[in-house]
Formats: C-alpha cells, sequence, structure tokens
C-alpha cells in the first residue's frame, strides 16, 4: 500500500544525537522496562545485535511472515509478558491485561487475532482463590475478543523469588491479503489520530499501589481493540499505521513512528482527550499524561482525507468515542515531534528517559 | 478543570502577551527565581511569546539541583548501609554523587523508596521498628513545613528509628548573593510564589530597596507568569523598584503563621553549601539542638565527606542568570539527564534538564501548529 520502502530504526534514530547512555550502567534499572530511550537502547545495543533479522528489525508490536508455500497467507506473531501490581486493579486484573495486550499488538498490524498460548510463573503461596479469578478473568477476555488459548504452561518459583503472578502470552492471527500497515509508510499531510481519553490505565494503577494515596474512581481502559481496528480497517483501508500507546505512553509511541517514516509530528495539546481525573492526579504526582500507559487505546496515523470520516466510524464505536485527531505528519524536523500548548508557545515533546520520576514541588 | 483550565487559557495568555508588547520600550533581563517556573516557561513556550528584547534567566530555585555534591554522597553513604529504609522524593534518585546515583544503589538491593509526603517515612519507621528509617529533607522553605513535621511527629511518638538528613535552603539569601556578584545581568525578579505562600513577602523589601530591583511575587502556570512579568516590566519601565504579588490567592503578606511557627521550632538557619555556586552564608537550615537526636547525619557518621565537581560544567553561571544551557559546550553532549555533569541538568526542575527535556538543544525551528481541530 506504500511507496516508501522500509527501513530498520537505526540506533540514532531512536536515541537522537545525543550519547547513549547505556555504558553508564552495569547493572538492569527499573528505567529499561520503562518503554523509553533506556528500553530502546536495551533493544538496540544487546537484543537486536543478537537476533537480527529482517522481520525483527521492522520493530513493530507484531511480527508479519509468510509460511513458505503459502505465500498468499500471511500470519501475525507477537508475544508480551504482563508484571503489575497490585494483580486486580480498578477496571481489570492482570489476566485480562494479559489477553488484551497481545490481542491488541496484533491488531495493531491489521491482523484478526486467532489463537493464544500463556504462560504462568506462579510465586509459592499463591491463593487459589486469586488464579482462579484470574483464570476465570482471562477466559471472559479471550471470549470477548473471539480468541482461543490454545496452549500454556506453568512454573512455581519459591516464595520471595516472584511477585504473586507474572503471565507471559503470546498470539497467533491472519492479516488479510493486501492489507500491509507500516510504521515506515507516514506521509507529510497525514493525520494523528487518537481512540480516546489517554493516561487512564497507568493513573489507575498509580492511584491504588502502595506507596502512593490517591483517591479516585478512575478505572483502567483496558479492552480489547481488534473489533474496533476491524472496523476502523473496514472503513478506511488507507490507513498508513497503527500503535497502541501502552509503556512509554503516546509519546513514546508517536517517536517510533516519526523515526521509522523519518517524518515530524506536529501535535495540539489542546486537542488531546484527557480525563479530568488523569489530568488532577498528573498535575498532583507530577507526571506528564503523554508519557502515561494506555492498555486499551490506539493512535492511527490516515492520509488527511480519510481522517473525518475515520473519526466517524471510530466515534460510533464503544472504545472510540473520545477520538480526537491530535496533529499531523509533517516533513520538517524529522523524528522530532512538536506541540502547540494551550497558550501558543511550542516545544519539544521528548522520548521519556527512563521511569518518570515525581517531581518535589 | 477549575483552579487550572483559566490560568492555561490560550486567549487570556495572548492578551497579556499583547500587554507586554506595548508597554515594553527597550530590553530587559528578568530572572524567574523557582524550578517550577522555568519549567512553565518552557513547556509552554512562553520566552517564545515574548517581545525580543525581553530575556529570561532562569534562577537558582531548584533545590534538588541545588544539593550539595557532599549531601548527595552523605545520602549514599547512608542509603547503603544495611538494614536502612532510606526514603526521598523521586527526582533526588537521578540525582549523580559522585558514585552514581541512588537508582543504581536500589539495583543492587538497598532499599529505596520514593515518597510523597515526609510523614509517610514516620509512617514507615513506626511499622518497622528494627530498621533505620532516613528520610533525605531537601528544599527551599516550601518543603521545610512538612520536613518539620515529620520530625515533630517522630518525637511526639517517641521514634528511635527514624532520621531526617537535612539539606534545606532558603531563596532570599540566593537572591542577595546573584545580586552582589559583578558579572550580575538581572534587573527584576519573578519572585518564589508558593516560598511566600509559606513565609510570606516580608524578606523581598530590603533586597527591592538595596539593589533596586523590582521584585513580582509570582505563581506557577502559563497566566500567572505572563502576569508577573507584565508586573515587573511595568516597573522596569517606569523606573520602579517594588516588592509586588501577582499571586495574591496564595500568598499572604505574612506568610503561613501556623508552618513557620513549626519550622521555627524544629530548624535555625545555618550557612548552607550550594551545588554549583559555593557556600552562601545563611542561606540554609539545620535542625536545632533539641532535634539531634533525629539528625540522620550524626546518627550515621558521615559529616566528613569532602568531593570534587566536574570541571567542565557551567551550572554556577547558569544558577545566577550569568550563561544559558546552551553556552556549555556539555550541554546535550557530555551531559545529559541520564549522565548529568553539574547541578543544573540533574533535576527535571533545573534549567538545562527543563531545556532538554522540552528539546531545546535539538533547535527545531517553531512553527505555528494549523491544526482543523
Amino acid at each position: 500500500m506504500s511507496d516508501v520502502p522500509a527501513r530498520a530504526i537505526t540506533v540514532a534514530d531512536l536515541l537522537g544525537s545525543c550519547p547513549a547512555p547505556f555504558t553508564q550502567y552495569d547493572r538492569v534499572l527499573l528505567g529499561h522496562g520503562s518503554g523509553g530511550r533506556l528500553s530502546a537502547d536495551l533493544i538496540h545495543r544487546l537484543f537486536l545485535p543478537a537476533f537480527h533479522n529482517e522481520v525483527l528489525s521492522r520493530l513493530d508490536d507484531q511480527a508479519v511472515c509468510t509460511l513458505a508455500p503459502h505465500a498468499d497467507v500471511r500470519i501475525a506473531f507477537t508475544t508480551d509478558s504482563f508484571v503489575i501490581q497490585p494483580i486486580f486493579f480498578p477496571g481489570g486484573d492482570i489476566g485480562r491485561l494479559a489477553v488484551h495486550g497481545t490481542v491488541n499488538d496484533l491488531a495493531m498490524g491489521g491482523a484478526t487475532p486467532l489463537f493464544l498460548s500463556a504462560a504462568f510463573i506462579l510465586e509459592e503461596g499463591l491463593p487459589i482463590a486469586d488464579l482462579r479469578r484470574v483464570v476465570t478473568s482471562m477466559r471472559e477476555a479471550c471470549d470477548a475478543a473471539g480468541v482461543t488459548l490454545v496452549t500454556g504452561d506453568t512454573k512455581v518459583v519459591d516464595r520471595g523469588k516472584g511477585d504473586q503472578i507474572f503471565i507471559t502470552t503470546s498470539g497467533v492471527g491472519v492479516v488479510p491479503r493486501g492489507r500491509a500497515l507500516s510504521a515506515a509508510s507516514c506521509q507529510p499531510g497525514d493525520r494523528i489520530l487518537v481512540s480516546g481519553t489517554i493516561g487512564d490505565h497507568g493513573i489507575a494503577i498509580m492511584s491504588v499501589r502502595e506507596g502512593i494515596e490517591f483517591e479516585t474512581t478512575l478505572e483502567s481502559d483496558t479492552a480489547p481493540l481488534a473489533d474496533l481496528t476491524r472496523v476502523m480497517l473496514d472503513a478506511c483501508p488507507q490507513i498508513r499505521c497503527m500503535r497502541d500507546p501502552t509503556r512509554g505512553g503516546v509519546s513514546s509511541a508517536l517517536h517510533e513512528i516519526a523515526a521509522t517514516s523519518n517524518v515530524g509530528m506536529r501535535l495540539s495539546e489542546a486537542a488531546i482527550p484527557i480525563r479530568a481525573e488523569v489530568r488532577g492526579a498528573c498535575e498532583i504526582l507530577g507526571l506528564d499524561p503523554l508519557y502515561v500507559a494506555n492498555e486499551g487505546k490506539l493512535i492511527a496515523i490516515v492520509p488527511a482525507a480519510g481522517a473525518e470520516p475515520l473519526l466517524t466510524v471510530m466515534r460510533a464505536h464503544p472504545l472510540g468515542q473520545d477520538a480526537a485527531v491530535i496533529g499531523e505528519i509533517v516533513a520538517e524536523h524529522c523524528g522530532m515531534v512538536i506541540m502547540r500548548s494551550l497558550v501558543g508557545g511550542t516545544r519539544v515533546v521528548t522520548m521519556l528517559a527512563g521511569e518518570q520520576l515525581p517531581r518535589i514541588c | 478543570m477549575k483552579f487550572l483550565d483559566e490560568y492555561r487559557d490560550g486567549a487570556t495568555a495572548q492578551k497579556l502577551v499583547r500587554a507586554i508588547e506595548q508597554i515594553t520600550t527597550r530590553p530587559w533581563t528578568i530572572m524567574e527565581v523557582c524550578g517550577g517556573q522555568t519549567h512553565t516557561i518552557v513547556k509552554y513556550g512562553i520566552d517564545e511569546m515574548l517581545p525580543k528584547g525581553i530575556e529570561l534567566v532562569h534562577g537558582p530555585g531548584c533545590p534538588v539541583c541545588v544539593t550539595s555534591l557532599e549531601m548527595i554522597d552523605r545520602a549514599h553513604a547512608i542509603a547503603s548501609k544495611p538494614g536502612v529504609i532510606f526514603c526521598s522524593f523521586g527526582d533526588m534518585l537521578r540525582v549523580p554523587g559522585s558514585r552514581g546515583d541512588l537508582l543504581q544503589l536500589k539495583s543492587q538491593g538497598c532499599d529505596i523508596r520514593i515518597l510523597y509526603s515526609p510523614l509517610d517515612a514516620v509512617s514507615i519507621a513506626a511499622a518497622n521498628p528494627d530498621r533505620q528509617v532516613v528520610f533525605f529533607a531537601i528544599g527551599f522553605e516550601t518543603t521545610s513545613p512538612p520536613n518539620a513535621m515529620a520530625v515533630a511527629m517522630a518525637a511526639r511518638r517517641g521514634l528511635t528509628n527514624f532520621s531526617v538528613l537535612v539539606s534545606h535552603v532558603l531563596v532570599p539569601p540566593a537572591m542577595t548573593a546573584i545580586l552582589a556578584a559583578p558579572d550580575n545581568r538581572v534587573q527584576a525578579f519573578l519572585g518564589p510564589g508558593h516560598v511566600c505562600t509559606v513565609v510570606g513577602n516580608s524578606e523581598y523589601p530590603p533586597i527591592a530597596r538595596q539593589f533596586r530591583v523590582p521584585i513580582v511575587i509570582t505563581g506557577f502556570e502559563p497566566v500567572d507568569m505572563l502576569e508577573g512579568l507584565l508586573m515587573a516590566i511595568r516597573q522596569l519601565e517606569e523606573g520602579r523598584a517594588e516588592v509586588e504579588n501577582a499571586y495574591g490567592r496564595a500568598v499572604r503578606e505574612e506568610g503561613n503563621p501556623a508552618s513557620r511557627a513549626l519550622i521555627d521550632e524544629i530548624f535555625e538557619v545555618c550557612d548552607r553549601k550550594w551545588r554549583g555556586v559555593g557556600t552562601i552564608p545563611q542561606s540554609g537550615l539545620r535542625l536545632r539542638p533539641k532535634y539531634h537526636a533525629f539528625d540522620a547525619e550524626r546518627r550515621f557518621d558521615v559529616e566528613t565527606i569532602e568531593t570534587q565537581e566536574s570541571t567542565v560544567c557551567i551550572s554556577g553561571d547558569i544558577l545566577r542568570g550569568v550563561r544559558k544551557p546552551q553556552d556549555c559546550p556539555a550541554f546535550a553532549t557530555a551531559c545529559t539527564p541520564h549522565a548529568p555533569l553539574g547541578a543544573t541538568m540533574v533535576s527535571s526542575e533545573g534549567a538545562c534538564a527543563a531545556y532538554y527535556a522540552y528539546g531545546r538543544h535539538l533547535q527545531a525551528t517553531p512553527v505555528a501548529v494549523h491544526l482543523g481541530v
């Protein structure tokens, strides 16, 4: 669908002109799992050199491959691990999250999710009732997303060697003929859409997590997005690419796309949908919602002419009611995301360095 | 959202910018004291909206930045001790000492916790009687009441396993030091709104008189800052040098009497070494002798640590408003938020870190966003 050749992301693309911080650390920090710059560094300095191949180098949320004599059948394949405290949280639990996360990674590639695997690492002492609750929730999530969990594994580790329960899910889906979404295909003039309010999941988790007492009824937005992407792609087959802005938030997802397509982005702060509760919590906690995780939202890049019709379709779907056009792709400042602030000034939205740390005042 | 939206309103901001344009007849150099104000300026692009001749220079008001390297090393020495639970505000964790930062110590197994309130550290101490719990009590006048309250609560509860590593600093002596320097460029100040909310305005009129500088106590939202700038520029244009309050919704002349009494009960004024600046007389707070039992420096015997700073870093000049982050050869190359060389890059409120976070090193040509949204 695109005439732009796919291009491997280089370290410089993701890290900009500054020297990489990798060598500063001889141990893994929590920031290496933040989805920001440190995570990108780990991928580019350690994992990619080790496993380098054409499919992996695309660094999409899912791998799309053909199975050699059946060149017309393309499968999408992805995997994701889930570690979260607390394992039950407002709006969901680790099991539902594990199903949605993998289903959504497949859906972002335009695939129809079909099969899942699940591997459980359980900590000695975990109440069976909690495990049953997680598994029941996973089954419900699979049914709702139209996928079947067809294989699995269980390991138990000593008490203290895990954190209640870790789940890894992998998923397989099929990509319809002729569909080729690619983060490398964005063109100047394209519009940037988000499917709803941002930051809901991260703030919901933070509000209940130990040590940060913040009273709110805000719920995680965890949801399966395959049905939303199906209606979107049916209505607007020219969609360039989609991403679910999970770890690292909207900022990280946009930076990945900007770097891969070698384009710039301009956002309008006033256009970005954010719940009042999330804005309030971010103010109090000293966090920027652009870097806070989402688990039921997507970003779509679409040619300008398709933006309004696509928005109409998205808003008609239960998971896209608050969808909005938040910006556009430009030819200038390649790899950079610039935002017009509420009061009219501009700033560069940078990629998150490590963990977002709360500010003192 | 009430109390936020009206202070981030684009139309109000544009009206203030036009008013500033109308009264400005020549260039002025104005310093915002607080790190939070610096953050707002770069986050919202306020400096780009002002008339060409108005230069904003960024002050010393980031408490994380100005905490001395010796104090950071003391924190590391204490946090590394077996059995210690070391508690801190979040952005102190990435501040490098002579040997790495607290995040690295945490990855090596030290029990280091991010708290939003020092009172949480008191609760942790009460719940862990067999562990030593230390809170890193840094900040300006703004954070001194909660830190004082933590000590008062620990004393009231008779806790013997709670202590504070105190590195409090005071704003007025720093402003005086900046103005008294022979190479000073600052012609007016946007004063520290939240510091004055706590301790009031009374220390500023003598500074305004002695150095003939306008001081406008200013808030932290974009519209607050533009109002403060308008008032400061009006004073400069009219040849006045007074203390004015542009943050009336928070600041009272006398401050908060209960907080002041609490600070005075727990702390006394002392000389303090500022990172990047050096020792400023009478510019800090330390525990009064009757609360020495809660002094972590005494409890863990870490008072004598001495250190060396980077020789490339120009953060001292930046903190005094003499130079800007881009003037430093190391800015965004050898010195980044992940590997900071000096004071102003270490915290998100530092001028260098703010410039970096909002991409000033990338030198994008700011372009109008024309969206039909």
